[in-house]
């Protein structure tokens, strides 16, 4: 949102010895229109839904005014049985990420650091990178059972996964020029990779976790839907639809929309504080 | 790999070795290194002497990074022996400044921490590698925070930084990978003023790749002069104008002469 103001200083910064004509150039006074522009894209989306609904050209039993809509959103997070499904549906995906995150990090670290090691597991990793997860949902209920653990442990599967994926490739693609300098100051194979691997490979990480919890939401709604299930948004929006209940079916997409929206930028911010140099 | 007529490469008889000049700091005896099945260095013989800076200068490709690169250790060898002052390369204690200094600083660590980095790594206690860090920071006559980011300082501040980094630990032997060509003209007078008033103070032994066959001059004791590949010594050429050297003895005769020198031997090798 900052970009088209750095943009506006660079020049001026590096063309130092041109003097703008001092005159008729005042300073922009007016309001910065340019902030706003992210809101244009929904606004555009809720009149043309606004505009279709009243207009019937797609039945009211099937689309639910946006008004009408975001009260039922509102009135159902703000206590209602929405929120209860949505705190269920988060501390799923909590549950799953944090499974893999713990598991997956570290192994990629290792992995990644031995080459070899990562060879030998690399097809396997990357056959079940892409494997959909969801065609693995049988599977998992063979061994799971239809349970609560069933939907974290796919959803931590898939996520693992990407986490392994991710971190191990930051290992092996850190620069080798940093892990050189390590070595040429005496630094052991162990100080090389507590001191230099491992933060190389935090930017990659960072990613890779980013995804991992978009991956662990999506499998999460999924084994909602079709995992006998009694709570959570994807047992929610199904179960509105069964019922043409399309007001809280919107409801439910729309929060689990703004739950995977919330997610990535908590970590793009959480990246963004730790991994501090990435980029520069 | 098994070598299959093992006894056969027995029976040659083991080169003796010839130790250097007096005042000799870095033996290299029969160095040999291939690069995709062709010899890039084959049974190279240098002395480096001690304390003083060794220019290397040389045509593209002729292997001059390689060549102190298989020094410090960066690069293995195929062949020969590296000593330092009869001792090797894991016995003795060197600094290295890289060409790039955005990849060879560490960017999760402060300035500071960077520069420390050798010291805490041979153990130093706090107060030892305070005390050193107050020297570095009055021999370089530090202006910059260090206690920034490397990203944060300035290209020149950042190459600088690293110079310290490499002297921090009082190494024995200092190889700079053609230090000064990411920086601009201003900030390369600066740091190699800055390089040659920390040579006079430690007397630290130096062997400095440049592009640049005034820097090269300028800040050497010896020139040595590569052939292009498979890679000899061309000529190695003594400059001993009086340090410190300044703006005044860039048109010195004695610079002059020597950089022409240079230049002649270089063009020579170039269209050999």
């Amino acid at each position: 949102m900052d970009a088209p103001s750095s943009e506006a200083v660079a020049p001026a910064g590096n063309a130092a010895p041109w003097t703008a004509p001092a005159v008729s150039v005042a300073p922009p006074r007016s309001f910065p229109w340019g902030k706003l522009l992210p809101f244009l894209g929904p606004l555009v989306l809720f009149i043309i839904w606004d505009v279709v609904v009243r207009a019937g050209l797609i039945k009211a039993i099937l689309l639910p005014p946006p008004s009408a809509t975001i009260v039922t959103l509102v009135t159902g997070l703000a206590g209602g049985p929405l929120l209860t499904d949505f705190g269920v549906t988060v501390w799923r995906t909590v549950q799953a990420f944090l499974i893999a995150a713990i598991v997956g990090v570290p192994l990629g670290v290792l992995l990644g650091s031995s080459e070899r090691a990562y060879r030998s597991v690399e097809f396997l990793i990357d056959f079940f990178r892409s494997t959909p997860s969801s065609a693995l949902i049988p599977l998992f209920l063979l061994i799971f059972g239809v349970s609560d653990i069933n939907k974290v442990a796919i959803a931590a599967f898939g996520a693992f996964l990407i986490v392994v994926f991710n971190s191990a490739y930051g290992v092996i693609n850190a620069r080798k020029q940093r892990v050189m300098a390590a070595k040429v100051m005496g630094a052991s194979r162990w100080q090389i990779f507590k001191d230099v691997l491992i933060w190389e490979s935090l930017q990659p990480t960072f990613v890779g976790l980013r995804s991992a919890v978009s991956m662990a939401l999506v499998i999460v709604i999924v084994a909602e839907m079709f995992i006998g299930s009694e709570s959570g948004l994807g047992h929610r929006i199904i179960d509105a639809q069964q019922v043409l209940n399309v007001k809280s079916m919107y409801a439910a997409i729309l929060s689990a929309g703004a739950l995977g929206y919330a997610l990535n930028v908590i970590f793009l911010i959480a990246e963004k504080r730790i991994v501090h140099w990435s980029g520069r | 790999m098994r070598v299959t007529n093992a006894a056969v490469v027995a029976d040659v008889p083991v080169r003796p070795f010839v130790p250097g000049a007096p005042g000799t700091h870095i033996t290299i005896r029969g160095l040999t290194k291939y690069f995709a099945g062709w010899p890039l260095y084959e049974n190279f013989d240098l002395d480096i002497p001690k304390a003083k800076i060794v220019s290397v200068f040389g045509p593209n490709g002729c292997g001059k990074s390689t060549l102190i690169n298989m020094i410090s250790g960066l690069i293995p060898i195929d062949g020969g022996e590296i000593l330092f002052d009869g001792k090797s390369l894991a016995e003795t204690k060197i600094g290295y400044v890289f060409q790039n200094y955005r990849e060879a600083m560490f960017p999760w660590m402060r300035t500071i921490d960077n520069i420390a980095y050798p010291l805490v790594m041979e153990g130093k206690s706090k107060a030892e590698v305070d005390r050193r860090m107050q020297e570095l920071v009055a021999s370089f006559d530090v202006k910059f925070d260090l206690n920034r980011y490397p990203y944060e300082l300035s290209g020149g501040q950042q190459q600088t930084a690293s110079i310290m980094r490499a002297l921090a630990p009082k190494p024995e032997v200092v190889f700079l990978d053609e230090p000064f060509s990411a920086l601009d003209y201003e900030m390369t007078l600066f740091i190699r003023e800055k390089l040659q008033e920390v040579f006079i103070q430690s007397g630290t032994t130096m062997m400095l790749v440049s592009h640049d066959l005034e820097e090269a001059v300028y800040l050497a004791d010896q020139i040595l002069l590569l052939t292009k590949r498979p890679t000899k010594i061309a000529e190695i050429l003594k400059y001993d104008d009086p340090r410190p050297r300044t703006v005044a003895t860039l048109s010195e005769p004695s610079f002059i002469s020597a950089k022409k020198l240079s230049l002649e031997i270089f063009q020579r090798e170039v269209r050999r």
